[in-house]
């Protein structure tokens, strides 16, 4: 196992190449999904703004 | 023609256009964008005088030797017509192996060798498990391990 | 002929559709990549050159891969979003940009964590790292470019003319290493003559490349329901998905 993480003496190089992509394809995932929820309150919230106005006036 | 035809043919046109011009600044530049010299050139004189550059080539076989009690180490680079000695006291990246194709960035001094401030290695775009590649050397096959294309520089 | 292109570029449509795909393009994008992550390194056997060290073109040619194929679709569908009017296409190449953009910074990270065991050095000015780097710029560029604009029609087509100049930088990248005498090596998978990596090799690589595809397809829907969504808030369609007033909001 330990001989597995070693990696043959290239742990330095093949781990983090490895852990950047990984958080790579997170950011992508976590980011792509703040995008579509902040977008869709933010709409929401003009939404209720909007029709709020029309009662009013 | 339709505006939609028109923008189609105007679309087309631009991305044309942008690609025959960068194609014409790249081959302008051609020189200017050579990465490294070969032994040949090196020793044509077509390198600038008294500056850096970058000699590429194969490491010959059989052609590594060090002085004994001397840290630097001596090696032939050849690009399959000329062979330039090239000398370098320092760390050597993984795969410098004889056979190998390296590139060193250096001078060439007043005795015609190639005095080294670095050595990288190149390696080619071959993957196969170390038996794969000992049945092939046996085999007399080709070897797994092809000159660099240095060739692609002579162009 | 043409009736199911203009169908699925309804923005009404797209948004229902993409919705209910995420999940069936995510999941098994997740279950590729971690097949391959374990072929790559632990079935894989290792390189009679490199030894364990190769092992990062596991994650290296993927996200180059990505860099270069998301730039093309961002720049097809400007193209088509100049030509067309299309909105929807406008919206997909506008969402293209921040992932193409991360995922080249990961093909040029994993590149220079390769480079210098391998060749001794993270960093060269040779060919193919610098047509690379371009591409990172063109990204930022395209993304720049759209933020100094108010007007969205004017964004959407500067944005694009810029997507499509920059598109010769693609096949510049990729015939780098043909073209000029580099530092990097050539294409293992894309040659046509004998190939170039053992299948034991070769296969994991495979899987990562399909299960990055289809990551960025998924990450892609997403982020076109957003963008797709702002576009039309006027619409009828759009607000009753806001009001939570639509059997659309599937995903």
């Amino acid at each position: 196992m330990s001989e597995f993480f070693a990696m043959g003496g290239y742990a330095n190089y093949v781990w983090p190449a490895f852990g950047i992509t990984a958080i790579v394809l997170m950011v992508n995932l976590l980011a792509a999904r703040r995008q579509l929820r902040q977008t869709r309150e933010r709409l929401q919230l003009r939404l209720v703004r909007q029709s709020g106005k029309r009662v009013n006036t | 023609m339709t505006p939609r035809r028109q923008r189609m043919v105007l679309v087309g046109l631009f991305v044309a256009g942008v690609a025959v011009a960068v194609g014409l600044a790249l081959r302008a530049f051609q020189e200017n964008l050579l990465y490294f010299y070969t032994p040949t050139q090196a020793i044509a004189g077509e390198a600038p005088d008294g500056k850096k550059i970058r000699l590429g080539g194969m490491v010959q076989k059989g052609s590594v030797r060090r002085e004994p009690g001397d840290l630097e180490l001596r090696f032939d680079v050849s690009d399959n017509e000329k062979t330039m000695t090239v000398a370098y006291s320092g760390v050597l990246p993984d795969l410098f192996k004889e056979g190998q194709g390296v590139i060193a960035m250096g001078q060439v001094d007043a005795n015609g060798i190639f005095r080294a401030e670095e050595v990288l290695a190149k390696h080619d775009e071959n993957y196969m498990p170390p038996e794969v590649a000992a049945t092939m050397a046996t085999d007399g096959q080709a070897t797994p391990v092809p000159p660099p294309s240095t060739d692609a520089a002579l162009n | 002929m043409w009736t199911w292109f203009f169908q699925l570029a309804s923005p009404p449509h797209f948004y229902r559709m993409a919705g209910s795909l995420v999940p069936w393009l995510l999941w098994p994008a997740l279950l590729l990549i971690v097949i391959g992550s374990w072929g790559g390194l632990v079935q894989a056997p290792a390189d009679y050159q490199q030894g364990d060290g190769y092992r990062i073109i596991y994650v290296h040619v993927p996200s180059s891969y990505l860099s270069m194929m998301v730039y093309v679709t961002m720049a097809v569908a400007a193209g088509i979003g100049l030509i067309w009017r299309i909105k929807l296409a406008h919206a997909v190449a506008a969402s293209c940009a921040p992932i193409g953009a991360t995922f080249t910074a990961a093909a040029l990270v994993t590149g220079m964590l390769w480079g210098k065991p391998m060749w001794g050095t993270y960093w060269q000015w040779e060919p193919r790292l610098t047509s690379e780097l371009i591409l990172l710029f063109l990204y930022f560029g395209y993304m720049s470019l759209r933020s100094a604009f108010n007007d969205l029609n004017q964004s959407d087509r500067a944005s694009a003319v810029l997507a499509l100049a920059g598109v010769v930088n693609v096949p510049i990248i990729h015939f780098s290493v043909l073209w000029w005498a580099g530092l990097h090596q050539g294409p293992s998978i894309s040659k046509i003559d004998a190939p170039s990596i053992a299948f034991d090799m070769l296969w994991p690589l495979l899987v990562m490349i399909l299960g990055f595809t289809l990551f960025f397809l998924g990450v892609l829907a997403m982020r076109v329901r957003g963008e797709v969504l702002e576009r039309e808030f006027h619409s009828r369609w759009a607000q009753d998905v806001l009001r939570g007033a639509s059997p659309m909001e599937a995903g």
